[in-house]
């Protein structure tokens, strides 16, 4: 359909009276940033919040900068447009600027803000439409598990939802160890790390991330990068205009001559959170970073993997990614999106 | 009535033909006609409007007091409407009126048969106020059972669509089952495989609908439709007005592709909300309603079996085609005749299959690009079989003169003999080039009725008035170039008035028809308009009407000395036009019948490169060359962007759209264009169209028709492109990454059992 529904309207002009304006519960009021994923849900009849807070007025969430300790910060309003064009992050992170050059569209990409990419809803077709009751929902049943299921999970072991997460650059900035500030309506701000930001569907089936209503994210930060660390994002789409992923990985490791030191490896778009292939950094940790070391580490990283019916093929594509994204690293063979 | 000789075909296959010319029209157009206009790159007539945003689509049009309709649609696949509430929804703020989509007395017991299946309408001041009301209708439904898989239509006991009557209908089958069967397990080499395409929806850019605006008894209708004229015949009878009570107007079209004719259930809805509110109505579907209920290209499974001898000549094909068109039918898989199979070789039998889902309506060459993905590869495993060059066995049986020389000129600019894979999936690393070809045909001469008129002012200024739409085709463009040609003027200076059913009679553009029907009527119009012109001219020149001749906005006396105007007396055309007797003189013309001309047919080749990374299945398509005969070509730029268009198209069809049906609820769980993929900048090709200009004749112009040959065969060419690059052959359409991974790991297999 294609109206919005009727709802209040606030434009705060600072972080800490949008903060004031948040509500007890989603219903109630939400934070309103690029809305390029709000007011589809909106006109989809997914969401109805009686008031939007509209958080782009808010100038000082604009930044992008590198503090004295290294780390570099991004205001949640930063564009995926602006963090992919940035100097700093292609720089410092090349996987973030990646992830977010390879997301959406141009003109979508001038619109989405990180704190919406981070804390947008899946795209499963089920929960995007209102004429599936599912699980997410509130429903009684998870129409993908038996359905549609090309584009789901692949990691679905004890998950009654088989979603995957949506946010490219949550791939990149969970591989890169980041942390996302928060501010809650109090005043008060506390920081998350990425890792303990996202929610499986077995930990909650109505959220996908552990914020609560009247938390705003002010900021995300990486930490400094140190010496030698690199890092590269790759996303496979079935088409080159805008697409989403069939599989996309971020990897990003310290190379000491040939030796991977502390490689971070993280598939997007395989599970219901961003998935750390744990059991291929450890392979890989310490190793020679070779063409076979890489293949290996992909076939550890789908380790555990369950498709569905539809979906076995994703678990070949993590392997070729895994492997193009680790050599990347080396800068031998470019990582072809 | 003179006899006149003409020349047909296009150099190297020349033809003469003797016709006959009815006083009063010209000559007919042939190979040896020296065009100015005709057969150049023509820029649009209406280009400038269009990309400044001044052109008003049906979509843009906004009237005082006109209210906004929005159609209430069954959730179900299968239901009887038990009860229909319409008290809530009629109290909601701004409801002008509410009409049912079927009778009153059908409650209880009428029966909805796909998701998207039309309940009710209404209108209300404004579109959310429109839908909000919607969402307060309350209707009772008791589900049935249901089916939209093809495979479970077919299976015994699977539940019905229509009450009385099986869900698989199967159409009369061609030829001799036996006899074929005969040949081809007495062939030198045979084939055998089953091929399967989509659902493709035909998503034009401009959803279907209408603003319909009550005129004292009779109605004035803005639509965005193929057929103005067939809304006007369709409301009327539907609304019991007579025809010339309705007016209808489309000056500009975002899109049809064979979907839109006729008022359709949505127009008329449309047209009762507006009587019954007195005020117009805007009603125009949404994407969803368009992908669910606006028609689409039924889906196939084509069981095929065919042989070849050791020449290498085409001895016999089976072909069983199955194909569901929703609740609708027409998925029948044309398997044309392109190649010379011995008459008695062939057998065919088709069926279409029930589901309960939207029904199918034809799109831009029904069957064909279906058809000629499951022959055009069937043509390549044969020639794989039997050691052939792909394109020699082309040649060995096509006796088509056009596409023969189609055939060298892809060739060559493709670079099959250097570029392409002499061992299919010969290369190495991950990524891997490959070339393939596929051809088509159609039927487009033309020919249906059509009445055009020119008037040609004392000011000089020219009108061209023609009832039929311009759909996007360049249509307006064409005929104008044709007026132009035939005065000696330029196509700007000619203004066209299109897309109403107060102009002359015009078909609804189907077919690949509309220009080829049109353009020799807007010729003989303008022609004589132009006689009244020399009429008035002839005292100036001291000379006879016929001797005059009008080129380069000048008009003289023809002596057959061939100096130019500038060299001898003449008038310019306003000069001359000041002549005229009357405020402005008028020239009409019907379309008369098609005579002999070279050929019913036009021809087309495609080739196509291909790149496909191997380990992850992901194909992109690098050039696509298309070389397309349209006959006498009025506008090469149009017609290239025509070929380029269908190219898009055809890639798009090839590795990316697809309805996709849940099975469990029976809805479509893409109805969008986000998960509705369509092919975007990033994945067209180069496109190098070549246009192969053939004089037709059979008319005043010879122009056949180009809208739909263009897309048939670009999937084929694809898929043949991915077996030549990767030695893995996909059977089935979008040739998405889990499939052609799925070829590749069964070749793989093959290679080591
Ligand atoms: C055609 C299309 C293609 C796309 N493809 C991709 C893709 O390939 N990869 C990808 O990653 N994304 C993709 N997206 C999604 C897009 O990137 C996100 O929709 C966008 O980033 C959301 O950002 P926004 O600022 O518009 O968020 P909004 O729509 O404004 O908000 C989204 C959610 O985040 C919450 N929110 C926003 N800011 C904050 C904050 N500071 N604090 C707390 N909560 C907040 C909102 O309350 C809301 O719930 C695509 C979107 C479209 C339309």
């Amino acid at each position: 359909m294609s109206s919005l529904p009727e709802f209040e309207y606030a434009t705060p002009a600072t972080p800490a009276e949008a903060a004031a304006l948040l509500g007890p519960d989603w219903t109630d009021t939400v934070v309103y940033a690029g809305g390029m994923d709000l007011l589809d849900l909106m006109k989809e009849r997914i969401t109805a919040p009686k008031r939007l807070v509209n958080i782009k007025k808010c100038d000082a969430l604009r930044f992008i900068r590198t503090d004295d300790d290294g780390a570099l910060r991004l205001g949640a309003l930063v564009t995926l447009a602006e963090i992919a064009a940035s100097d700093t992050v292609r720089t410092a992170h090349p996987a973030l600027a990646q992830a977010a050059g390879l997301a959406a569209t141009p003109q979508v990409r001038n619109m989405a803000t990180l704190g919406g990419n981070l804390c947008q809803r899946p795209r499963c077709w089920y929960l995007r439409s209102e004429d599936f009751p599912c699980l997410r929902k509130g429903g009684d049943r998870c129409y993908a598990k038996e359905g549609e299921n090309r584009y789901h999970a692949i990691f679905t072991e004890g998950e009654p939802c088989v979603i995957v997460h949506p946010s490219a650059t949550a791939v990149a900035l969970s591989a890169l160890g980041a942390e996302i500030k928060v501010l809650s309506k109090g005043g008060a701000t506390r920081t998350i790390p990425m890792a303990e930001f996202f929610l499986t569907s077995s930990q909650n089936l109505q959220r996908e991330n552990v914020l609560k209503p009247d938390d705003l994210i002010v900021e995300v930060s990486v930490p400094g990068a140190a010496r030698g660390l690199r890092s590269h994002y790759i996303k496979l789409r079935e088409k080159q205009s805008y697409d989403w992923p069939l599989a996309d990985v971020a990897v990003a490791a310290r190379l000491e001559g040939a030796t991977v030191r502390d490689p971070r490896i993280v598939l997007g778009s395989a599970a219901p959170v961003p998935h750390r292939a744990a059991k291929a950094e450890e392979f890989l940790a310490n190793k020679p970073l070779t063409e076979e070391n890489a293949a290996r580490a992909g076939e550890l990283a789908v380790e555990g993997a369950k498709p569905l019916a539809q979906n076995g093929y994703k678990v070949t594509l993590y392997k070729v990614i895994v492997r193009r994204a680790l050599m990347a690293l080396a800068g031998g063979e470019e990582g072809r999106s | 009535m003179t006899e006149r000789k003409i020349s047909i075909g296009f150099p190297g296959a020349q033809k003469e033909i003797t016709v006959e010319v009815p006083e009063g029209t010209p000559p007919p157009w042939d190979l040896k006609s020296a065009h100015t206009v005709v057969g150049t790159d023509v820029t649009r007539v209406d280009g400038a409007e269009k990309v400044t945003g001044r052109a008003k689509y049906t979509y843009d049009l906004n009237l005082p007091g006109m209210l906004h309709g929005r159609i209430l649609r069954s959730p179900h696949p299968a239901a009887v409407v038990k009860k229909v509430d319409i008290s809530a929804a009629a109290r909601m703020p701004g409801v002008k009126a509410i009409v049912l989509a079927f009778d009153e007395g059908q409650i209880g017991t009428k029966r909805v048969r796909y998701a998207g299946d039309e309940i009710l309408a209404l209108a209300a001041d404004t579109p959310a106020h429109a839908e909000e009301a919607i969402r307060a209708v309350k209707v009772e439904y008791e589900t049935l059972p249901f089916v939209v898989d093809l495979d479970e239509a077919e299976r015994e006991g699977a539940p019905q669509v229509y009450k009385d009557q099986p869900n698989v209908k199967p159409g009369r089958p061609r030829g001799n089952a036996d006899e074929a069967a005969k040949r081809i397990a007495a062939a030198a080499v045979a084939v055998e495989a089953t091929f399967r395409t989509q659902v493709q929806t035909h998503s034009p850019l401009e959803t279907h609908g209408h603003v319909i605006m009550p005129d004292g008894e009779g109605l004035k209708v803005w639509a965005s439709t193929q057929g103005v004229f067939s809304v006007r015949d369709g409301l009327a009878g539907n609304l019991g007005l007579k025809p010339e009570q309705v007016r209808v107007i489309t000056e500009y079209m975002g899109g049809g592709f064979g979907a839109k004719f006729g008022p359709r259930a949505e127009g008329v809805l449309c047209a009762k909300l507006a009587r019954k509110a007195g005020a117009p109505v805007k009603l125009m579907l949404d994407r969803k309603e368009e992908h669910l209920a606006a028609g689409n290209r039924p889906n196939s499974r084509q069981e095929v079996k065919a042989g070849a001898d050791k020449d290498g000549k085409l001895v016999g094909i089976i072909v069983r085609t199955r194909g569901t068109g929703g609740v609708g039918g027409g998925a029948g898989c044309t398997i044309p005749a392109i190649y010379d199979f011995p008459e008695d070789g062939i057998y065919k039998e088709e069926a279409d299959v029930h589901t309960n889902a939207g029904a199918a309506a034809a799109m831009r060459a029904p069957g064909h690009p279906q058809g000629i993905f499951a022959l055009e590869q069937t043509m390549d495993m044969l020639a794989h079989e039997l050691g052939l060059d792909p394109l020699e066995f082309r040649m060995r049986n096509d006796s088509d003169p056009i596409r023969r020389e189609q055939y060298k000129i892809g060739a060559k600019r493709i670079g099959w003999a250097s570029r392409r894979n002499k061992t299919p999936g010969a290369g190495t690393g991950h990524l891997r080039r490959g070339i393939g070809m596929a051809s088509t045909l159609w039927y487009a001469a033309g020919g249906r009725q059509a009445r055009a008129d020119v008037e040609i002012h004392r000011d000089g200024t020219v009108v061209l008035m023609q009832g039929a739409q311009d759909i996007g085709t360049g249509f307006k463009t064409a005929i104008a170039a044709v007026v132009a040609e035939e005065l000696g003027l330029k196509p700007s200076n000619i203004s066209v008035k299109t897309g109403d059913t107060r102009l002359g009679y015009g078909p609804g553009s189907g077919g690949s028809t509309t220009t080829p029907t049109v353009a020799p009527a807007v010729r003989e119009a303008a022609y004589a308009a132009k006689l009244k012109v020399f009429e008035a001219a002839a005292a100036f020149f001291k000379s006879k009407p016929e001797h005059l001749r009008a080129a380069d906005g000048m008009i003289w006396v023809e002596d057959g000395s061939g100096a130019g105007a500038e060299n001898r007396k003449s008038l310019s055309w306003k000069q001359a036009c000041a002549l005229l007797p009357a405020d402005k003189v008028t020239g009409s013309a019907d379309r008369r019948p098609n005579t002999e001309g070279f050929r019913n047919t036009t021809a087309g080749v495609q080739f196509a490169e291909v790149e496909v990374d191997i380990e992850t299945g992901i194909v992109r398509v690098i050039k696509v060359v298309a070389v397309q005969d349209a006959g006498l070509t009025l506008n090469t730029l149009a017609a290239k962007s025509q070929i380029a268009g269908g190219v898009i198209q055809g890639v798009s069809f090839a590795l990316f759209e697809d309805r996709i049906m849940d099975r469990a609820r029976g809805l479509m769980v893409n109805p969008n264009f986000m998960d509705y993929k369509i092919a975007g900048p990033a994945d067209c090709p180069e496109i190098e169209p070549v246009v192969f200009q053939v004089a037709n004749g059979k008319n005043s112009v010879g122009a056949m028709g180009l809208g739909e040959s263009p897309v048939i065969p670009t999937p084929a060419a694809i898929a043949n492109a991915i077996f030549n690059a990767t030695g893995a052959r996909v059977f089935e359409l979008p040739m998405t990454p889990d499939r052609v991974l799925a070829a590749l790991q069964k070749k793989g297999g093959e290679k080591s059992a």
